[in-house]
């Protein structure tokens, strides 16, 4: 009986054996490291106080820093006992968070926390649940009307550009290096994000009298950060400085730069991920720096939330309520200070 | 149409392949010698560009190995739509804490499984589902990325082990590792093309799946054998980026399936089927690897490189419709 031939036999055991061990190898325990805020004895607002739901969304993006924004999130809520946190996932894309938040606000939480995949489109859901007695707060992305949320809280990308220019500028400075070749490896150059870091970064430099020799966008993956290295390292034979704007595509722009075999310059990242800052507190590579841009700003906003929904303000402050706007500080972290860091690395 | 099988062998035919091969490499020529031109400090340095065609060859390389599958897909009749996330899903699978524990071997036979299977999933839907192959394809691109952002839960999962990082950066006699092994599956893909019966059935599948069958070819059995092609390409690929970039992602080898087909068309491939060179395919990809470094060399913005790459796609295919036409004409008469 031919269906059941040796062939058939070896073959389709083969197969199941085969994919009964690659089931097994999609196993990954990653160990999240949320940046939470425990600590806190002392502080009269971490007193458990009048029941706070706080809604959340976020893109479902494939990149680190986006995971750690949730990540954060939830960790931060799990460590209130007073917060209840209703997360919904954003989906795809602006038409998907929109529909996805109309569902969320018609459950009525009494904090809204929204990082929106686009400021400009998802404005109009911010003024819909002010509208509706629900204060927003707008995480990173900014909504252009100032109605459409209670509080914002971002990163600075201008200042991201700003401190890696200024530590590039003043360590070349130092040296004595006057003429120098720096390069430049943004992410995906067509974001606002992108533009605004490039420019902090050429105003810093611009202070000095230095600019950027060449200057080559990667897509924010490994795989892209490596294929933009190699051409940079190919055009300049002889480099002095080189910022990266992401440590995630920064693994792979490492990578390049150790295939290559060049040493000869110094690295500085961005974001501040935890490979990142492990790389330069071990200081065995060219990375010397990074400037952060940290999603630990999700367990801020978190933090933040619990207290608007409570009607607390900051105890170092004299208002009596959360202030409407954060725009955290881009921080360099070299090697002086990674030890402080490393636990906000994510 | 045997007529046309028997045409694909005449020696008229080969010439036209070689006219086409060496149009390319004139393409090539013109690309260097902008560079000569506009950074002359560089190319005076003979390290520099011994360094430099190692660097545009390894830089194809991934994208070449992929090219070779696809380039057989589409003679066959085809299109893989989701050779980017199939690199993508078997370089995550490879790179999962589990499969690292395994060790190099581990890594790379997982790779080539996933981007075998992948492909076998493909070629099922494709010749047995009835499927047209853009959408079967599209809907794998989708959920294959999706599986792979499930499995690496959204990271970028580092590669660890020091053989599989290595890779990139081995030289063996002075060329690098990556190059080999695109030498190699162009060398393989070139004999499986054209001197194998798996190669001349490819043509005719492709040419005409109808009269393929009455000729006595099981068309389904071998189209599903190409998208297992395209996958194990795939698989392979996998391993090289991410040894290159030491760790893969769920967005990793974004839209390589547009670099892949442009680079066999411009290779002289019919989008139709029927027709294409493993060499010319390789020169595609040597035409795109060749302007990313000229424009890297030159500092000059990815926005404009972009439109040259879409420039030279269109009037690499309308210099090939307009021969093939005229070609068409002269044997009519």
């Amino acid at each position: 009986m031919s269906a059941l031939s040796r062939r058939r036999v070896l073959f389709g055991g083969a197969a199941v054996s085969a994919g009964a061990l690659l089931t097994a190898c999609t196993s990954n325990d990653p160990g999240t490291d949320a940046q939470v805020k425990t600590n806190s004895s002392g502080d009269a607002n971490a007193a458990p106080g009048t029941k706070v739901v706080i809604g959340f969304s976020a893109p479902a993006a494939d990149h680190g820093w986006i995971a750690a924004i949730t990540n954060n999130a939830k960790a931060q809520a799990g460590a209130y006992t007073d917060v209840e946190l209703k997360t919904v996932e954003a989906g795809a894309d602006a038409a998907a968070q929109r529909a996805a938040l109309a569902t969320l606000i018609a459950q009525k939480p009494t904090v809204l926390v929204m990082l929106p995949h686009d400021g400009k489109e998802l404005n109009a859901t911010g003024l819909e649940a002010m509208r509706a007695g629900i204060p927003v707060v707008n995480l990173d992305r900014a909504f252009p009307s100032q109605a459409a949320y209670r509080l914002q809280i971002k990163g600075d990308n201008f200042g991201m550009g700003l401190a890696a220019g200024d530590y590039i500028g003043a360590q070349l400075k130092a040296k004595g290096v006057s003429n120098p070749i720096i390069g430049e490896i943004p992410g995906i150059d067509s974001l606002e994000l992108t533009q605004e870091r490039t420019q902090g970064f050429n105003t810093a430099l611009a202070a000095y009298g230095f600019k950027v020799a060449n200057r080559r966008p990667a897509e924010f993956t490994a795989d892209s950060g490596q294929a933009s290295a190699t051409a940079l390292l190919q055009a300049l034979p002889k480099m002095d400085a080189l910022w990266n704007h992401d440590d995630d595509q920064g693994i792979g722009v490492l990578a390049a730069i150790k295939q290559a075999n060049r040493s000869e310059f110094f690295m500085v990242g961005g974001a501040g991920s935890k490979a990142a800052i492990d790389a330069i507190s071990a200081d065995n590579s060219v990375l010397k720096a990074t400037v952060t841009y940290s999603p630990s700003m999700a367990s801020s906003a978190i933090s933040l939330a619990r207290l608007i929904g409570q009607g607390k303000g900051l105890n170092d402050l004299v208002e009596l309520q959360v202030p409407k706007q954060i725009t955290l500080a881009s921080e360099t972290i070299t090697k002086e200070n990674a030890a402080k860091y490393a636990k906000l690395g994510f | 149409m045997i007529a046309e099988a028997v045409r694909a062998k005449s020696p008229r035919q080969i010439d036209d392949g070689v006219i086409r091969n060496l149009g390319l490499v004139g393409v090539l020529i013109i690309l260097v010698i902008i560079g000569i031109v506009t950074r002359p400090e560089l190319y005076s340095d003979p390290t520099w560009v011994r360094n430099n065609v190692l660097t545009i060859l390894q830089q194809a390389s991934a994208i070449g190995v992929v090219t070779v599958g696809m380039t057989f897909v589409i003679i066959g009749g085809g299109i893989d739509l989701s050779v980017g996330a199939i690199i993508a899903l078997s370089g995550v699978w490879a790179t999962t804490l589990a499969t690292q524990s395994y060790g190099a071997a581990g890594m790379i036979f997982t790779a080539l499984v996933v981007g075998l299977a992948v492909g076998v999933v493909n070629g099922v839907l494709i010749s047995y589902g009835k499927l047209v192959p853009f959408i079967a394809t599209l809907a794998m691109l989708v959920s294959a990325r999706g599986l792979a952002a499930q499995i690496s839960g959204k990271q970028t999962q580092v590669s660890a082990n020091a053989t599989i990082n290595d890779i990139a950066s081995t030289k063996l006699i002075g060329i690098p590792l990556l190059v080999w092994i695109l030498a190699a599956v162009v060398a393989a893909g070139w004999v499986l093309l054209n001197r194998t019966t798996f190669g001349r059935r490819t043509v005719a599948v492709g040419g005409n799946p109808e009269a393929a069958r009455l000729a006595g070819i099981n068309v389904k059995r071998h189209t599903l054998m190409l998208y297992a092609l395209s996958g194990i390409c795939c698989g392979i690929a996998a391993i090289m980026l991410t040894s290159q970039a030491t760790s893969a992602q769920a967005a990793m080898a974004n839209l390589y399936e547009l670099d892949a087909i442009a680079a066999a068309i411009i290779g002289g491939t019919l989008l139709s089927g029927g027709r294409g060179t493993i060499v010319g395919a390789l020169f595609g990809v040597l035409v795109f690897s060749t302007i990313t470094n000229l424009f890297a060399i030159n500092n000059l913005s990815t926005e404009v490189q972009n439109m040259v790459k879409g420039g030279i796609i269109v009037a690499a295919v309308l210099i090939q419709q307009f021969r093939y036409r005229s070609l068409t004409q002269l044997l009519k008469r």
